[in-house]
């Protein structure tokens, strides 16, 4: 299917997206395909989500906090700044999923070259 | 399985038995394992047999799987970028292992491998040990950079490093329970709305009625059931996608 030689596919293409375009169907192609948000855009979806993304940081904050505090003998400290931490992380997590799409040279971070997938991933991330 | 005697057993579906009888009980091989194998078996026999007539104009099995083949790979190359036809092996195989297991576990009578926390949180932890090698691999050291976002005072990174590496960690555990918490849920929604099923419609004409409607709901459940198990095969897939190009590219 994709070893077609480069201008039958690219004509088809053109006639099958003007076929669809006058049948009214590209909206129903574009709306799961495209962005996940049309797959699970529901408020439930969202608040499930945005819970596991806050309790799983805690839980792993909590667990590594417990841990620490049993391998040193400290007990409630590390697990009480972990408990911070954690929220904090889970919040950043929530932070991530709803996050503003990023502008593409950010500081020293930003490659040039990536910007068209990056902008994907901000996207995805509402996953 | 149903309705005992003390009311709704909505769990015990979730056990483990031994399979395959005395054989599987030596091995301990359980009803999950041979779900897994089965589930495997079917995703291989898809692709060997899709793939065998090697027809120009495909067939119905040769077209499922070249869409399988397609659908994956375009989810890779658009999601983690050119590098990602490097990782499509794995992503497949992880998407359809789960898309199968979600999907057979509707069926009647059989198990569902993904509503056990154990088998999800492996599969995310495989997931995130491979993403964390390949950065290590790519970045070398360089990787630990991306604990520190950048552009931040100096003055912060003791407070902001943790919080990221607890957010990089917390992947595993929101990565497994997704996928564990949505199959385990509705399978029990089914399982008690199928035991008021039978315990109102045993409870003569008045309870007709209601029996009747918790079969419709359950009947609505499954299509739902279809619908989730599809869903977070493919969320699973995807985030492992969106971690692998963290991965690759860092930032």
């Amino acid at each position: 299917m994709s070893e077609q030689p480069g201008d039958h596919e690219t004509s088809f293409e053109e006639r099958l997206a003007a076929a669809r375009g006058r049948q009214g169907l590209e909206d129903a192609r574009s709306g799961p395909g495209k962005s996940p948000d049309g797959i699970d855009g529901s408020a439930l979806a969202i608040g499930v989500r945005v819970g596991v993304e806050l309790v799983s940081a805690l839980v792993v904050a909590v667990a590594i906090g417990w841990g620490l505090d049993w391998l040193l003998g400290t007990r409630p400290i590390l697990m009480a700044v972990f408990v911070l931490l954690g929220g904090a992380a889970g919040v950043l997590n929530v932070w991530r999923m709803f996050a503003p799409k990023r502008a593409p040279a950010r500081g020293k971070g930003g490659r040039g070259k990536d910007v068209g997938v990056k902008d994907g991933r901000d996207q995805d991330r509402g996953l | 399985m149903a309705a005992g005697s003390g009311g709704i057993d909505a769990l015990s579906q979730f056990r483990l038995e031994p399979a395959l009888g005395p054989l599987g009980r030596d091995f301990h091989f359980t009803q999950s394992n041979l779900m897994m194998v089965i589930a495997s078996v079917l995703v291989l026999a898809l692709m060997w047999l899709g793939a065998r007539p090697r027809a120009m104009v495909p067939g119905r099995l040769q077209s499922a799987a070249e869409m399988a083949y397609e659908t994956v790979m375009s989810m890779c190359v658009d999601t983690i970028g050119p590098e990602g036809k490097a990782f499509f092996p794995f992503v497949f195989t992880l998407f359809f292992f789960i898309l199968f297991g979600n999907l057979l576990g509707v069926w009647t009578y059989d198990f569902t491998f993904t509503s056990h926390i154990a088998v999800t949180l492996a599969l995310a932890l495989l997931v995130f040990v491979l993403v964390t090698v390949v950065a290590l691999r790519i970045h070398g050291l360089h990787f630990f950079s991306y604990f520190m976002p950048a552009g931040v005072p100096i003055a912060l990174a003791p407070l902001l490093i943790p919080i990221e590496i607890l957010s990089y960690l917390s992947r595993i555990i929101s990565l497994s329970v997704r996928l564990f918490a949505n199959m385990m849920a509705g399978h029990v929604m089914l399982e008690v709305f199928g035991a008021f099923v039978i315990m109102l419609g045993g409870a003569g004409l008045l309870g007709i009625v209601p029996a009747a409607l918790s079969f419709s709901v359950n009947v609505a459940l499954i299509g739902f059931e279809l619908l989730v198990a599809v869903l977070q095969a493919y969320v699973f897939a995807v985030l492992t996608c969106i971690y692998l190009h963290d991965a690759v590219h860092l930032h």
